[in-house]
């Protein structure tokens, strides 16, 4: 038998794990992305177009909005839980957030390998 | 017998008096919810800026706009709060900075701060 144990203070640990694994990943990603932009400085259309042309500028802005929905979906879900009571409600705007938040990964993939 | 004066108990958000570290953590929430709504927003903005260069065009047309421009610099405040508040409450985490001075006095720092680099960049970007 699996001995399941539903209250204490280790609940919900792995949501505050993932909430500080990506605040680091995005800090690192943000830190990296103004290197980046001071070394090149982009002023036109090519030349920023050029920024995500290579697959590892591609991959690791995969990283960073991965991390950064992940880190939604947590932050979202401790907002409705302290706000949003009935049920109903809170489990309905769950939905809409992940919903929201996979279709909004897909289309950043999506703009992402759109570039050439 | 030492006699204390009655003290008010209450939940009435406009009547309590939130300490600096509270005003932190509920702007971190805030800050984290505007930056939430503004994810389609600014995909749709980088969509624009990378698709063509007719695209690129479009992008720096909305850019230019003073209205687009304040809310950028709404929502660079809502990421230098919520970065710098996130490493506050990290630092928290192994221990740095409990004491109540000193939390009292890196909550300044972090509101500060959140100001004067969005006052920064504001000047930059307008």
């Amino acid at each position: 038998m699996v001995n399941r144990v539903i209250v204490g203070a280790h609940y919900g640990l792995r949501g505050w794990m993932v909430q500080r694994v990506s605040a680091v990943v995005m800090a690192l990603y943000v830190l990296l992305f103004v290197a980046i932009l001071l070394f090149a400085r982009p002023t036109n259309f090519g030349e920023w177009r050029a920024l995500f042309a290579g697959q590892a500028m591609k991959l690791a802005t995969l990283l960073f909005v991965a991390s950064l929905i992940l880190h939604s979906w947590v932050g979202m879900r401790d907002i409705l839980m302290d706000y949003a009571k009935p049920t109903g409600l809170r489990l309905a705007l769950e939905i809409l957030v992940a919903v929201l938040l996979a279709a909004w990964l897909f289309w950043a993939a999506q703009i992402l390998w759109s570039v050439g | 017998m030492l006699k204390r004066a009655p003290r008010p108990k209450y939940l009435d958000v406009v009547r309590i008096r939130l300490p600096v570290p509270g005003l932190v953590s509920i702007l971190h929430r805030i800050s984290g919810l505007g930056l939430f709504f503004a994810i389609p927003f600014l995909l749709w903005l980088f969509q624009l800026s990378i698709s063509s260069p007719d695209n690129y065009v479009r992008y720096r047309a909305v850019f230019a706009h003073p209205i687009a421009k304040l809310i950028l610099i709404g929502l660079l405040w809502a990421l230098f709060h919520h970065l710098f508040a996130g490493i506050r409450f990290l630092l928290m985490d192994v221990h740095v900075g409990l004491e109540l001075q000193r939390t009292r006095a890196n909550s300044v720092i972090v509101l500060v701060a959140a100001v004067v680099c969005t006052i920064a960049c504001g000047v930059l970007l307008w």
